[in-house]
């Protein structure tokens, strides 16, 4: 069964809006790992390719005025939550047109208008960030709820545990969103962690509600935020969601992976969030044709993001001595 | 808070601090407090005493022993509208959340290209002097001015407690408070109803022809009775109190030495990467055709802490050894 793509339900909307988002995720990172290639991407990358769905699910769950808090490995974030390709990939080539004046690089996308307060390259460091925000919507008595987006791998340090005991004790509105890519950088994260499921199974510990969930299937992540947001907003406190994904790329860019078996890469590619979308939008009757139209369109906006922060120019030097202070200078003597 | 009227319009350090913070708490109800012991058990130092009495647990929040979680909810905070007093009980358990002081607020607002800022304070008791020991008397001013991006206070009386403050909270730039424990117990005049200092004003507390002294906090006083010292010997010190590292006020004490000639550092953390270095390199910079004399550091001696009072003499700054220094300048 398939329709025109006027007489779409609205679920089919919905989800080929998300698969839209989750394209434009996978084009521009494509194009950071080309760009990178051909010597226009300094430093290194950490791509989201593969984890697209964690990021969209859960933006599709919150408010404009709600709290996202990611890490190191953040392009996918910044964009759910309203960065233009054109602005991260101009940070990434170091233009003066970048997200965060090429200050920040890859690592710390950021677009505070959008209440995504940054990307941290500290491991773990911002879960208690996103404790404070919360603690700020209650104190402020709004009913915002902050969301700490996190690696496997920030399950064994402190700060996570830190924040997940102040964060139940004051029944704070947070939710804890790990994206278990099976991987802590090249060691798997089974070998080094004490449970199978490194942050679903914290969760008791500190008497939170937890979710262990299939981290491709945006619908998937989609309504298991809706309920642990719907939780945090209702006065209900903190949840952990724990989505299983994968990562295409290697850790960093120089990482090419060679540490995955063959056959587990091979499964999961084969369950590429934006395939099993595919699916599920054939299974709700949208054309194929209607699909192939947003590639087009994705593909076009991808390549004009490009050549928009290729022509930008490069990072102005007087740059590096300002923003410092809440005055704008770096002034620090007299 | 301190009753002021009733202590004949004179106050302690130690009640300076809760009178500091209850007056920004009332003048601007997004100050919140944060910290370990700091509400009903009013701090381990009564350093917040009568604030959880007069704003209650929706102002005054005591936390669980989770040094990072109580920097890094401050931080955040911060960053979405309210102004967090975040307490570290003692200075040397900054080293337990050092990555917020040090990786995160410093850096987030430069990093994102001014896109957030972070108004908070975060307090903490710092400084030797009352045989706690290697882990509970560290001098760490000098760990925070190692970090471009934070602002960095530390009082020496009982009023700049209460002027400092306000300037702190009202601050939109973190600022790391350095309260120095051998202080508490100390008087001074009260300060008077919206007392503001602003950082980066050093004060000349005692003036002088011969030689600079440039102290802080604790060191204040030890250079203070220092000169008294010397004075009776025919030298004439000035005191300048720096009262904060970031922003260094290096105006003050260049026109100081401008007019003595002499400079004399006192200050209390360990001389190898003191703050001192930081004043005399720009001294020797900028100040060099002022000098008649080398310039001299007296800082602590370069080991942790020692426990009895008797050694922690040998390695702390005391009047004598600053008295001695200031013999040798005034000799050239």
């Amino acid at each position: 069964m398939t329709a025109p793509a006027d007489q779409l339900t609205g679920a089919a909307t919905e989800l080929l809006g998300w698969y839209e988002q989750m394209a434009v995720i996978r084009g521009t990172e494509k194009a950071a790992q080309d760009l990178f290639l051909a010597g226009l991407v300094k430093g290194t990358t950490h791509l989201a390719a593969g984890q697209e769905a964690v990021a969209v699910g859960v933006s599709a769950a919150l408010r404009a005025d709600d709290y996202v808090f990611a890490t190191y490995r953040g392009h996918h974030h910044a964009i759910a939550r309203g960065a233009s390709p054109e602005a991260c990939l101009a940070e990434l080539m170091s233009r003066a047109t970048g997200l965060c004046k090429a200050k920040g690089g890859s690592m710390h996308l950021t677009k505070a208008d959008a209440g995504m307060l940054g990307s941290y390259a500290i491991v773990g460091s911002h879960l208690p960030m996103a404790v404070g925000a919360a603690w700020s919507a209650t104190l402020r008595g709004t009913d915002q709820v902050a969301v700490a987006f996190f690696g496997d791998g920030a399950t064994n340090i402190g700060a996570f545990h830190e924040a997940l005991n102040l964060a139940a004790v004051w029944r704070l509105p947070v939710v804890f969103v790990c994206e278990n890519n099976l991987y802590m950088e090249y060691t798997p994260i089974a070998s080094v962690t004490a449970v199978p499921n490194p942050a679903a199974d914290r969760a008791p510990a500190y008497r939170l509600p937890a979710e262990l969930i299939d981290g491709n299937d945006v619908v998937v992540v989609r309504d298991a935020a809706a309920r642990a947001v719907d939780r945090a907003r209702t006065g209900g406190g903190p949840t952990v969601v724990e989505a299983r994904t994968y990562r295409h790329f290697g850790h960093s860019r120089t990482d090419p992976g060679t540490y995955r078996p063959a056959e587990e890469v091979r499964e999961w590619l084969a369950r590429d969030p934006l395939a099993v979308a595919r699916d599920r939008l054939s299974r709700l009757g949208v054309p194929d044709d209607v699909v192939s139209t947003v590639d087009g369109r994705v593909a076009e906006l991808v390549a004009a993001a490009v050549s928009a922060a290729k022509a930008a120019p490069p990072a102005d030097p007087a740059e590096a001595l300002t923003d410092v202070w809440a005055d704008g200078g770096a002034q620090w003597r007299t | 808070m301190a009753d002021v009227t009733a202590t004949g319009g004179t106050i302690t350090y130690r009640e300076a601090v809760a009178e500091g913070i209850a007056r920004e708490m009332r003048r601007d109800p997004t100050v919140v407090c944060l910290g370990e012991d700091i509400g009903a058990a009013e701090g381990v130092f009564k350093t917040t005493v009568g604030l959880f009495k007069e704003f209650g647990p929706r102002r005054v929040w005591d936390t669980p022993i989770s040094e990072q979680a109580i920097v890094g909810a401050a931080m955040g905070a911060a960053m979405t509208g309210i102004r967090p007093v975040a307490e570290i009980m003692f200075s040397d358990f900054l080293a337990c959340c050092w990555d917020y002081l040090a990786n995160e607020i410093p850096k987030v607002r430069y990093m994102t290209g001014g896109q957030v800022t972070v108004p908070l304070v975060v307090r903490t008791a710092n400084g030797g002097g009352l045989g706690f020991g290697a882990q509970h008397s560290q001098a760490v001013e000098n760990w925070a001015l190692a970090v471009p991006g934070l602002k960095v206070v530390a009082p020496s009386t009982p009023a700049d407690v209460i002027g400092l403050m306000a300037a702190s909270i009202r601050s939109d730039d973190p600022v790391v408070f350095f309260e120095h424990k051998g202080l508490f117990a100390s008087k001074g005049p009260a300060a008077p109803e919206g007392h503001v200092v602003p950082l980066g004003a050093a004060a000349v507390v005692r003036p002088g022809a011969d030689v600079t002294l440039v102290a802080l906090a604790s060191t204040v006083p030890v250079a203070l009775r220092a000169a008294e010292t010397v004075a009776a010997e025919g030298i004439d010190a000035e005191v300048v109190d720096l009262r904060c590292l970031v922003p260094l006020d290096m105006h003050t004490v260049l026109d100081s030495v401008g007019r003595t000639s002499r400079l004399v550092i006192v200050e209390e953390n360990p001389y190898q990467g003191g703050w001192g270095a930081t004043v005399a390199s720009i001294v020797a910079d900028e100040g060099f055709e002022s000098l008649d004399a080398p310039v001299r550091r007296v800082a602590a001696a370069c080991v942790p802490l020692p426990f009895a009072d008797s050694l922690e003499q040998v390695v702390l700054p005391t009047a004598d050894k600053v008295a001695a220094e200031v013999r040798r300048l005034a000799a050239y």
